[in-house]
């Protein structure tokens, strides 16, 4: 008898119930802490949140019934903490994000929904290996285009269709993790195939480093053309995660580490924006305050923003993380830190890791290579990019722009994840889903052919 | 595959930790360091913020000297100050990022961040309130402090100077006032423009008025000086009161062609006299050539036993130390004898020669925070501690019977008459003491007016110091005993008669 998974769908809507209560609760708490009373629409605000909660959860119900109970709940609190958070950010600097972000999350809740009713099977998406390929590398290359592409502090990621602006980079990390999967499931024995052995390590072959070289150029050429430092280690990460998973050997992680330092140290030396970055990191304080060019006020002022929410916090709405420039999208991590402390910090962080774990979790059940991989290369990402950017702001590593997927705000960020979720939930529905039942029932037939023997 | 997404998930494991190590790092380990760095505008604002504690005087705290009040505006509170001029050299002022005086050294217990108010902050979290700061009660007699700014502001608008008063055997600070003198409350407005204008205005006028007179300025304390020679040539010769001491109308420094003479043109004798008669009439030929035989050691030595070169004051900032400086020829040591010469003293150090010799040669550390008390229930969580200071006993108590003597000699019959009260028996000494200065137009900066005494002698509740830097009178009308002497008296009957 094969151990057969469980639904686990009222323990996901019970998730969910508390998930709500995360993210209007603390909806309410900012309207309390800000302006000492609970904000007036919070039953539209609620209501509207709640909906789209339940048509997620029905959705998942009725096709894909087996999938993890845990990642729909996670998502959930994520979002609406987010949200919460650029209300409460809304209100100090008299901006109007947090509305515009309901509109992305039912966009995105939308996408979910679509995604996992039209894909009925994750294996479909092999088919479109390249067509995914080509659709990330033009998506790409549209910032660079003239006409729509926009520079936004800095970074030349952004494209504006009259008056929507976006981001082509988020939703070509999907489209890459597919290509990525779909490649290497074909070519995994070729790249596995051969090697020289040195110094105990399974290197591969020189015509089998194309790939690798190519990615890896890829993503140099994103830095130097867009200066966008945090998409380049994304991807390139990425792209070497899921090759040493697809080869099993260890060699790659040597060579595209040994690549990663090699093209980092260039870098550094000939491109001044990473110079900045790196000088800004080592010695942000240089860069801080009256008389000096005023660079790092936004790392500066997360650090006392989180420093001064301390342990546990001072309170949605009581602290002042107007204070960060751009709180509500790169650094909404310095925000819920200095309002709800180290506690809030923490618990972030372990819904993040959650996420990634019940990514790898499915990828390690999936009965499938190409579903493996997907599940592989989306939890990694999200595991980078989360890494990348409260690594970053926190100052462990230095900064580079990416957003904190479910809490920035952000469009493309956030309907992108919506659909990196639908994905995930559709390899473990697969994986977790009993197996169809293949034996043949042989007592009829026998019956049947003996009846026949016998009239 | 799955071998290496088990590996992969120990390196997302990794990643996912070394964050929340990282977050743990600068939300708890660091976040002290942080919260204290100066261009912390978060801090700053949020303590500004918050509802501080009041400093109040006299029984029961029930003067209020600073306060913070609603103040309706972003920033919550407005710090009060409802006797401003007469406490502004205690209190300092409070304002955005920036603190003097009391406000400052207190800063933390005020703003309740102090480990004292530990307590009061976790029951403050538990309840949800905001927290509130702690409140301090001085050492200051209310009684004593008006009477010592009355008395100095009646010598005019122009007056320079201050008045000092210790409890002698606890070194209390019952009255410190500086004049001229300012108002904080136009500092600590949260129009921060008009702050600043009279900031600047203040900063600019000749007459310093930010300056506290009482622990901030060092000047030649003259004849007052005379009873920390008195005790030298008591203790270190074994003179008595009735010994007698060289005196008459002039004497010549030692290598030197200077002479010098005496204030008083009657008193002196003409060779020899006993002490306490050179102590009454404040005779220079007496206490020159007795400083000179003391010789320039034992000179630093008492001086420094009583308090000269060392800093003692921990309540308020920037205290001046006063000087009797090493190796002196005979006749800087013979100037240094009536308190001129390269001898200087704050009023707040001559007030503790005097009260070291009212209570028998004991010197105690000065200390104007008698407790600190918590938040709202006002309970108090310490009090000041009464220590004495480090070189004390000064001298020993036979000593200080003999120059108490001579000091009540000097206010029934001699120079310090004016400040007799009648019914008790007061000790004092006058002074008036060469500046030494030119002004720009080439006249000589008029005399120093100094008056040190304590009451009652035989029992001291209180020594006081008195010290007139400048006032608009003609230089022969400036007294030691004429303009110190009254207000010397006041400050100590007003310390008298609230002692019941």
């Amino acid at each position: 008898m094969q151990f057969v998974h469980r639904r686990r769908r009222g323990a996901e809507l019970f998730l969910l119930v508390l998930a709500l209560v995360v993210g209007v609760g603390a909806y309410a708490a900012v309207g309390l802490g800000v302006k000492g009373r609970v904000p007036a629409d919070i039953v539209s605000y609620g209501g509207w949140l709640a909906a789209l909660i339940v048509a997620a959860h029905i959705t998942v119900r009725l096709v894909a019934p087996y999938a993890d109970p845990v990642l729909l709940p996670i998502v959930a609190a994520l979002n609406g903490l987010g949200l919460a958070m650029i209300h409460r950010l809304d209100l100090a600097l008299d901006t109007h994000y947090a509305r515009q972000q309901l509109v992305w999350m039912t966009v995105g809740v939308g996408l979910f929904v679509v995604t996992l009713v039209l894909l009925r099977d994750h294996r479909t998406l092999q088919r479109f290996t390249y067509t995914c390929g080509l659709a990330a590398i033009v998506l790409l290359l549209l910032p660079m285009m003239p006409g729509i592409g926009r520079t936004i502090n800095g970074a030349r990621i952004w494209i504006h269709l009259g008056p929507m602006s976006f981001q082509p980079g988020e939703i070509a990390k999907v489209l890459l993790v597919i290509t990525f999967a779909g490649y290497l499931v074909l070519h995994r024995d070729a790249l596995a195939l051969a090697g020289r052995r040195v110094a105990m390590i399974d290197l591969p072959r020189g015509r089998d480093l194309g790939p690798i070289l190519l990615m890896w150029l890829v993503s140099l050429g994103i830095l130097v053309f867009q200066h966008d430092l945090g998409s380049s280690v994304l991807f390139f990460g990425l792209f070497l995660i899921m090759l040493y998973v697809a080869t099993e050997r260890a060699g790659w992680l040597v060579v595209g580490g040994g690549l990663f330092l090699i093209g980092s140290y260039v870098t550094y030396l000939f491109i001044p924006h990473v110079q900045e970055r790196f000088q800004l990191w080592s010695n942000v304080w240089a860069h801080y305050g009256p008389g000096t060019d005023d660079l790092g006020r936004q790392s500066v002022e997360t650090m006392f923003g989180m420093a001064y929410g301390g342990l546990i916090g001072r309170g949605l709405g009581q602290g002042s993380p107007w204070r960060i420039p751009f709180a509500q999208s790169d650094f909404i991590f310095g925000a819920i830190g200095e309002e709800l402390g180290l506690t809030g910090s923490i618990a972030v962080i372990l819904l993040y890791g959650l996420i990634v774990e019940r990514a790898l979790r499915a990828a390690l059940i999936s009965r499938d290579d190409f579903g493996k991989l997907v599940a592989t290369g989306l939890g990694a990402a999200i595991a980078l990019q989360v890494f990348v950017v409260v690594g970053g702001v926190t100052h462990l590593i230095p900064l580079t722009g990416l957003t904190t997927p479910f809490l920035s705000y952000g469009g493309s960020s956030l309907v992108a994840n919506w659909v990196i979720i639908a994905i995930l939930l559709r390899i473990s529905d697969a994986a977790r889903r009993p197996p169809p039942d293949l034996s043949v029932p042989e007592d009829t037939d026998m019956e049947s052919t003996q009846v026949v023997k016998l009239s | 595959m799955n071998k290496p997404i088990r590996t992969v998930s120990i390196f997302c494991l990794l990643l996912f930790l070394a964050l929340a190590v990282n977050a743990t790092y600068l939300q708890y380990y660091h976040a002290n360091a942080l919260n204290d760095r100066v261009g912390n505008g978060r801090v700053a604002t949020a303590t500004f913020s918050r509802e501080r504690g009041s400093i109040r005087v006299g029984p029961n705290g029930g003067t209020v000297i600073a306060e913070s009040v609603p103040s309706h505006d972003q920033y919550n509170f407005q710090r009060r100050y409802p006797l401003p001029y007469m406490y502004a050299p205690l209190t300092g002022w409070y304002t955005f990022g920036n603190q003097t005086a009391l406000e400052r050294t207190q800063n933390n217990f005020l703003s309740g961040e102090d480990d004292r108010l530990f307590v009061n902050r976790l029951v403050d979290l538990v309840n949800g309130n905001a927290t509130k700061g702690g409140n301090i009660l001085l050492t200051i007699n209310p009684a004593a402090q008006r009477e010592a700014f009355d008395g100095l502001a009646a010598l005019g608008p122009d007056v320079q100077g201050a008045v000092v008063a210790l409890q002698p055997d606890t070194g209390k600070i019952l009255a410190m006032v500086s004049l001229p003198s300012y108002d904080p409350n136009k500092l600590a407005t949260h129009n921060f423009k008009q702050a600043n204008a009279y900031a600047t205005r203040l900063a600019k006028m000749p007459s310093q008025p930010l300056l506290n007179r009482a622990t901030q300025t060092t000047l030649a304390p003259g004849s007052t000086f005379k009873i920390l020679t008195g005790s030298a040539a008591v203790q270190d010769l074994g003179l008595n009161g009735s010994s007698l001491v060289p005196a008459g109308p002039s004497y010549r420094l030692p290598q030197s062609t200077n002479v010098v003479h005496n204030d008083v043109l009657s008193g002196c004798g003409v060779t020899k006299i006993p002490l306490t008669q050179a102590m009454q009439w404040s005779c220079n030929t007496t206490f020159a050539p007795l400083a000179v035989e003391v010789g320039a050691n034992g000179m630093h030595r008492m001086a420094t036993d009583f308090g000269f070169n060392q800093s003692y004051l921990e309540d308020l900032p920037g205290q001046a130390v006063s000087r009797y400086p090493t190796g002196l020829d005979d006749a800087q040591t013979a100037l240094s004898g009536f308190g001129q010469g390269s001898v200087t003293a704050t009023p707040l150090q001559m007030a503790m020669v005097t009260a070291g010799i009212a209570n028998n040669g004991k010197v105690m550390r000065p200390y104007v925070i008698d407790s600190w008390q918590s938040p709202t229930s006002l309970e108090t969580l310490d009090s000041g501690s009464q220590q004495e200071i480090p070189t004390s006993p000064a001298i020993s108590p036979s000593t200080a019977e003999q120059l108490t003597r001579m000091m009540v000699a000097t206010v029934q019959g001699g120079t310090a008459t004016p400040a007799a009260i009648p019914g008790v028996q007061v000790a004092g000494k006058t002074g008036t003491a060469q500046s030494g200065l030119k002004n720009p137009d080439g006249t000589e900066v008029p005399p120093y007016a100094w008056f040190v005494g304590f009451a009652p002698a035989n029992n001291p509740q209180v020594a006081v110091c008195v010290m007139i830097q400048h006032v608009n009178q003609p230089t022969d009308e400036i007294h030691g005993g004429t303009l110190g002497g009254p207000i010397a008296k006041r400050v100590m009957e007003a310390v008298l008669n609230s002692h019941g």
